[in-house]
This record gives structure tokens, sequence and C-alpha cells, in this order.
């Protein structure tokens, strides 16, 4: 390793007649990738939803939370994943149980934030309403939240797609392992192919969920925000 | 419990602490790497970030930078790079490069944007000119802002540079690769651990040098509050 591989020709960096030989492989890679993104925001939601109405509820919990978050993401999330082995094998669960402690405390963030930026005057007047707490949450105070929600939902999945590549080196990538298969082959074209079809994979999913917030937040579409 | 004193163990080792491979060692480098990246990503995006602030142009592209930079696999950039320029230094600069560009200019835009237009207006009314109004007034109100993304980018260097001990390169990385490889657990924790320290106290260092080039007018009481919400919604 320490004398590397010979430089190669930047013509070199895509040979069509590999990806067309590889398809199957690349698709199966990208499914995998897909698959454990939508796994680990969901299983995120699903675990921030409770964390964060308690957070909201008991402002106490909230920093020991924000505090988590910031200490996690100076863990290299290679050495973080590389700690789960002991518990979890290199099995799916691993990679899966790491990127759901990333989508979880950017959701948890978001989610009380945008709970918190609900606007006070629109909170008494639920309650002069006679609105119960439980009603005032779900159809006042959580869909004024929303935009904040999916912002939230939209970052953690961008994330979670860069790093599912990282998991490739525990052996569970999706597109990752085109990196690691170019890398032992020395060969660029897997490389490129993979950063490119991450990079696409990022941008569509952003690209859904922003149409998602459109449709689910119809009255901020009427005031041309 | 095992794991634990085994990590202790391995990080309290003398031998750990001296020689080509000892901490200390793979600590410089590892900054090297992160500082220089962070250096050079600095010199090119506050000037796009600062340009795009004070002129409006490009605004879109500053936004979404941030975002898209989420998006960028470091793994698969180092790996090409390597593929590319062979064994030395260049590929884990252009990855953390790429890695620290998008914060930096998505804040230091933001920043210039968000001084209220009626300081820079009462700027415009004193007689400043567009460059005395950016230097003097807009970039030194910008400035927590700012730091907020040089902070953001230098974390996140600092935990991506283990990534050069892939592709054959030093730095603290070494200790989860080569443990990785060898099955040593202690080894690995032991590394992760160093590495977060080293974020950490990058993270503090940077604290310490954003209270010293942040104008004093900024940081009293009244106005902290306000520009420590703007910072936490744009971090």
């Amino acid at each position: 390793m320490t004398d590397g591989p010979a430089p190669v020709l930047a013509a070199e960096l895509i040979r069509w007649s590999w990806i067309g030989d590889h398809l199957d492989d690349i698709r199966d890679d990208l499914l995998q990738h897909v698959q454990l993104t939508f796994l680990a925001v969901l299983l995120g939601l699903l675990l921030a939803f409770p964390l964060s109405l308690a957070a909201f509820r008991w402002p106490r919990l909230y920093a020991p939370i924000l505090g988590s978050t910031g200490i996690l993401f100076t863990i290299p999330s290679l050495a973080l994943f590389i700690l789960l082995i002991p518990f979890t094998g290199l099995s799916i669960s691993t990679s899966l149980i790491g990127l759901t402690m990333y989508t979880l405390l950017i959701l948890v963030r978001n989610i009380v934030e945008g709970l918190r930026g609900v606007d006070r005057d629109v909170r008494e007047a639920a309650e002069a309403m006679g609105y119960t707490r439980a009603r005032q949450l779900f159809q006042v105070e959580l869909p004024l939240a929303l935009p904040v929600i999916i912002a939230g939902i939209r970052i953690a999945t961008v994330t979670t797609i860069g790093l599912v590549t990282i998991t490739a080196l525990i052996g569970q990538g999706g597109l990752g392992q085109l990196f690691i298969d170019g890398f032992t082959l020395n060969f660029a074209t897997p490389i490129v192919v993979g950063i490119v079809l991450s990079a696409l994979l990022a941008f569509t999913a952003d690209l859904a969920l922003v149409g998602l917030q459109h449709q689910l937040t119809p009255w901020a579409r009427s005031r041309g925000r | 419990m095992n794991v634990v004193n085994e990590v202790l163990a391995w990080l309290t080792d003398p031998a750990q602490w001296s020689g080509p491979d000892g901490i200390p060692v793979r600590t410089l480098q590892h900054l090297w790497y992160s500082v220089l990246a962070t250096a050079i990503a600095a010199a090119v995006a506050l000037p796009i970030g600062v340009y795009i602030g004070h002129t409006g142009r490009g605004a879109i592209v500053a936004v979404n930078l941030t975002n898209l930079g989420r998006a960028i696999p470091s793994l698969g950039i180092i790996i090409l790079m390597f593929t590319i320029f062979g064994f030395g230094i260049a590929p884990i600069l252009v990855t953390l490069f790429a890695l620290a560009i998008p914060p930096i200019v998505t804040n230091s835009y933001i920043g210039v944007r968000s001084v209220d237009p009626d300081v820079r207006e009462a700027a415009e009314g004193m007689g400043m000119r567009g460059r005395q109004v950016l230097w003097r007034v807009e970039l030194p109100m910008a400035m927590p802002l700012i730091m907020a993304g040089i902070r953001t980018s230098a974390v996140q260097v600092v935990a991506t540079a283990t990534l050069a001990a892939f592709v054959g390169l030093g730095g603290l990385g070494r200790y989860l690769i080569d443990g990785l490889a060898q099955r040593d657990l202690a080894e690995v924790v032991g590394g992760a651990i160093l590495v977060a320290v080293l974020s950490l106290v990058t993270e503090l260092l940077l604290g310490r040098v954003q209270t010293l080039v942040v104008s004093k007018g900024l940081t009293e009481r009244g106005a902290d509050a306000a520009v420590r919400a703007k910072v936490e919604k744009a971090a």
C-alpha cells in the first residue's frame, strides 16, 4: 500500500462497458442504500416523536439531548459503527442502529424547535377555544411546526445517504460497496458511479421531501412563501 | 468493564506515546491535514460567501450549498482521488476541502445578508462607500456567523480526517483502520476517543478565537442573545 497505485488517466474514469456488465450489482447496492436510509429515517422518526414531546413538555430534558447531539457529531462516524460491532456483529443491524442514532438526534432537535417556534398567541387562542392539550398538540402545534420538522427530515435523510457509504467499511454499505470495489480493483469507474448515484439519490430524496412539505402545508403556499 | 480497562491500558501505555506511530505524531499528522484543508477552504469559501452576501448575487447557490455538501460521500471522494493521484496528501486534502467549503460559504453569506438594512443605510448615510460598508459594518457584524461556519467545518474536518488512514496516510484514523483490521477493540475505541477529544478541543479553541475576533459591541448582553439565536438558527 505504501507504493500506491499508478495514477490513472482521466479517460479511464468512466468505462461504460464495466457499468453495462455490472448493472445488477449496481441496482442491488442502490436498493440496499435506499432501504437502509428509509429504515433509519423511519425508525428515527418513530423514536424521535415521543422523545421530542417529552423534551418539549419538560424543557430540562432538552439540554442533555442537544449536548449529546454535539458530541455524537465529533465522533468519526466510522468509529461509531466500529464500536457497535461487539454488540451487534457485522450485521445490517449495526449499520441501522448507528444510522438511526444520527437521524434521531437531528430529528429531535428540529421537532422540539418547531414546536417551540409556534406563536404564543396561536397557542393561547387554541386554549381559549377550549382545546384539550392533546387536541392542541395534534391540530395546532404539530401542523404549524411541520415546515421545521420536514426541514429536519430533509437534513436527516441527506445526512444518512452520505453516512450509509461509510458503513461499507464494516460490510453493509449500499453504494459505498462500489467505493470499496473500486479501491480493491484500483479502478475509478465504480467509485464515480457510486458518488454520482448517491449524490443523485440525496438530491431526489430532498426534492421529494420539499414536494411533500408543499402538499402538507397548503396554508404556506397561499402566502407566496 | 473489561473493554474500559483495556482501552485505559491502551491509552496509558507509554509505548503509545512515543515513536513514529505514537499518539503525539499521529495527532500532529491529523492536525496537519485538518488545519491545511480548513485554511485553504476558508481562503476560498469566505470571499465567495461574503461576495454573495454583499451583492445578493447567487444567493440560491449559497443557501443550498450546505445541504448539497451533506450529500458528498467523503469515502468515495478520497478513494477516487487516490486512484487519480496515487499515494500522497492530495486525496485527503481534496476530500476535506470539499467537506469544509459549504458551511463556510453558507454561514458567511447568511451573516453578511442578515445585517440589519437600517444599519447598512445608516452607514451609507454617514458617507461610507460600498467597500467601507463591507469592511467596517457588514463583516464585523457577520463575524459570529462567519466563525460559526468555520467551527462547523473544522469539527467535521477533524472527524473526517480519520479517513486519511484508509488510503495509507497517517493521522489518528490509523488506530481505527488498523484496529478494525486486527480486531483490536481497545485500539479502535482509544483512537475514536482521541479523535473525539481533538474535535472537541478544536471546537473550544475556535470558540475562544471567536470571542477575540467578534466586536465587543456585538457581545454585550442584549445584542448577544439576538446574535446567538441567529447563529443557532443557521447552524
